[in-house]
């Protein structure tokens, strides 16, 4: 059979004219509820969002359909490939589409455009993966909350341990952009708090780096005690496999890795990762609740275990579909701000983060947990990583509200 | 038919075109079609550059981005009315294609492409490291305003009117300067530059001219796409960018005038629609892209236009 070339021509501007036509939703019997997924599915960030991050929706949703059958949920996902206008575009056109929630968004750049984007559309948009401490100061917003992390817990927790334990002289590696110098400036106003210095700071390009050894060099001859590192995913993993490579650690150098996930050190391995110190709210390994949560969710997500982020997910679903449910579908959908409001209203409740509140600034408030890397030879089973050092309360983990410049408390 | 230089076929063409724009916000999703408008406009003034006077430049996105932020920065910093906003963003491209185009057109061909690469890196670098572009975050949250400081553009219909309304009188304009006596010299300068320069004409001052209105193009269209979306972010400076404005004038048909147009809609189409592949959109348009280069290398509307016997 010949193909003529016009009628190849017809097939493909049919397909694209076919491709640009609106998808009018099915009318669902059931009242129904859409929950966007936007994170990074291809990107450095993958594996701390992307499908883990889904299934652990996902498993929020089966969890709270199975025992209230009058709901059903759907599922959308998106991919902001990192790019702060990809991200807010997806946001219009699925809040426009009737989206009700927006979920997970690694990436602090993305995560602020897209609070813009709810708050424009007044719908809910809970924020699981992106570092950024300005999502609930000076960007916070009536229509965001910000679950998982964020830098002030990360300064203060991994920052104000390492000062502790005699770290007084630091030296930074900071990804030049905005997260990387919050994450920085926020750390080194804990360094000097506890009475420690900074000899040394460098700002490298973001993202194109991927060989860090010159500013590993200048770190090694500053005479510092602590390199801070002021990044994130696969620059965060190479910095520190650079780092052992050059001897670093051996010279009597502490590694601080100011955002480490689970993901990370499953990346970088145990043998180099052994020893550091990090902080996440959320481990798999921690208690029996974490663990059943853990063994729920792994069948949608066998290789990648649950971090913090991901962990997020799950408990804002969550939350998200009580608060809902509790003020009826139909009523719900009026206003993003409306649910936001129910959900700050009543406390949290689910396996992965316990008993918890979210405070009028729209933070999500958990304890942070410093843990340190085991060694080889402690890993008893797959993925078992962690060893607790300490727990700070919520109210100290987070830059307490008189800090802040939010909108929303003075309201 | 002598409506703004319109042959017969042209003026059937642009009056789908005025229905298309009137009847589709109806069933597409007009923020679509407002990025649609957006980048057309933006192809347009690429096409002026390839297309009319032979010169292809990878260094367009410099002049679309600066555009973008110099109009957000002055809505949302300056607070500024939304036409004074666009109409500094097509200043900043004009006035960036000024410097840029005066070293540029000094050479031709692989030497002008890298040329005008090398000073687009420049302005990504500025953009990247500047204060007041926001870096890696870019400038967000910006305000759509009130039009004249009365109309509020805040609805999604009444941005739609404007961005047609700008990327009407942006094509009217490219078809007018192609349409001059003006615009007859750059296509002499084209087909045969020696000729040209033998009749007396100063060949370099038409180029320099046909760079700066480019640039003036990009710059508009970057800035009304920065209030479209309300962002202005390093992707619109980056070259992937100017790649993707010379794929489709490529595709659409090089050198007509309703190429560029076709050719921004089927890509933008495609970055819409087939999201979902994530990195596969690039080995898609890859693939496209040389199925056009081989097997019709007219561009959809080149191809059309020559089977009519219609220049389109």
């Amino acid at each position: 059979m010949t193909i003529s070339r016009r009628s190849l021509i017809g097939t493909a501007t049919a397909v694209a004219v076919a491709e640009t036509l609106p998808r009018v939703p099915a009318r669902a019997a059931t009242p129904s509820l859409t929950i966007g997924v936007c994170s990074d599915f291809s990107g450095p960030y993958q594996d701390v969002g992307g499908n883990t991050s889904v299934a652990c929706v996902d498993q929020a949703i089966a969890e709270f359909t199975a025992s209230h059958p009058g709901m059903s949920v759907q599922v959308l996902k998106g991919d902001h490939q990192n790019k702060p206008d990809v991200g807010a575009e997806i946001a219009r056109r699925w809040f426009d589409q009737s989206v009700d929630l927006l979920i997970d968004v690694p990436n602090s750049a993305v995560a602020l455009a897209i609070a813009g984007v709810a708050k424009d559309k007044d719908k809910v948009f809970i924020n699981s993966n992106a570092a950024t401490s300005e999502l609930t100061n000076k960007f916070c917003n009536a229509d965001t909350i910000h679950w998982t992390y964020d830098t002030y817990m990360l300064a203060h927790s991994t920052g104000g341990a390492m000062v502790k334990s005699g770290g007084k002289k630091w030296f930074f590696i900071t990804a030049d952009y905005a997260f990387g110098h919050l994450l920085r400036d926020q750390t080194e106003a804990v360094v000097k708090a506890a009475g420690g210095t900074v000899v040394g700071d460098v700002d490298y390009p973001f993202p194109s780096t991927t060989d860090f050894s010159s500013y590993l060099v200048q770190a090694q001859s500053s005479g510092a005690d602590v390199l801070g590192l002021a990044n994130a995913g696969k620059d965060t993993v190479n910095s520190i496999k650079q780092a052992h490579q050059f001897g670093l650690t051996k010279t009597g150098i502490k590694l601080a890795g100011l955002l480490i996930f689970l993901n990370d050190v499953n990346g970088i391995g145990l043998d180099i990762a052994q020893g550091l110190i990090l902080t996440e709210s959320f481990y798999w390994n921690m208690n029996d609740n974490t663990r059943a949560f853990t063994k729920r969710v792994l069948p949608r997500t066998p290789n990648n275990y649950p971090s913090m982020g991901h962990a997020g997910c799950y408990s804002g679903t969550l939350h998200f579909l009580k608060a809902v449910n509790e003020m009826g579908i139909a009523n719900a959908k009026k206003s993003g701000a409306g649910i936001v409001e129910q959900m700050k209203k009543m406390p949290t409740d689910d396996d992965a983060f316990g008993k918890r509140s979210i405070r009028v600034d729209g933070r999500f408030m958990c304890p942070a947990f410093l843990f340190q890397v085991k060694k080889p030879g402690e890993s008893k089973i797959p993925w078992d990583y962690y060893n607790l050092l300490a727990t700070t309360p919520a109210e100290e983990a987070f830059m307490p509200l008189s800090e802040e410049t939010c909108a929303l408390i003075k309201a | 038919m002598t409506l703004f230089g319109f042959s017969r076929a042209q003026t059937i063409a642009f009056g789908i075109l005025l229905i298309l724009i009137v009847v589709s916000p109806l069933v597409l999703y007009p923020i679509f079609l407002m990025q649609v408008m957006c980048f057309s406009l933006f192809a347009l003034g690429c096409n002026l550059l390839m297309g009319y006077i032979g010169l292809l430049s990878l260094g367009q996105a410099a002049y679309f981005g600066m555009g973008g932020y110099i109009t957000a920065y002055a809505v949302q910093s300056l607070g500024v009315t939304p036409e004074i906003g666009i109409v500094l963003g097509g200043l900043t491209g004009a006035a960036l294609g000024t410097v840029f185009g005066w070293l540029a057109i000094r050479r031709t061909g692989i030497y002008f492409a890298m040329i005008t690469l090398a000073l687009a890196q420049m302005v990504y670098f500025f953009a990247v490291e500047a204060p007041f572009t926001g870096g890696e975050n870019g400038i967000q949250g910006v305000p759509r305003g009130k039009l004249f400081g009365l109309i509020s553009l805040n609805h999604d219909m009444a941005m739609y009117w404007l961005v047609a309304a700008i990327f009407i009188a942006g094509f009217l304009l490219a078809h007018r300067i192609i349409h001059s006596p003006f615009g007859q010299v750059v296509k002499a300068i084209r087909e045969n530059e020696p000729r040209a320069i033998s009749l007396g004409y100063r060949n370099e001052q038409y180029k320099w001219l046909i760079f700066i209105l480019a640039g003036a193009f990009a710059g508009v269209a970057g800035g009304t796409k920065s209030l479209v979306f309300g962002i202005a972010t390093l992707t619109d400076v980056h070259w992937p960018m100017s790649g993707e404005v010379v794929l489709m004038v490529l595709l659409g048909g090089i050198g007509t005038t309703f190429g560029p147009i076709v050719g921004a809609l089927i890509v933008i189409a495609m970055e819409n629609y087939l999201a979902s592949f994530g990195a596969w959109v690039t080995v898609i348009q890859g693939a496209i892209f040389m199925a056009c280069v081989l097997v019709f290398r007219r561009g959809v509307i080149g191809e059309i236009g020559h089977r009519l016997k219609q220049a389109l």
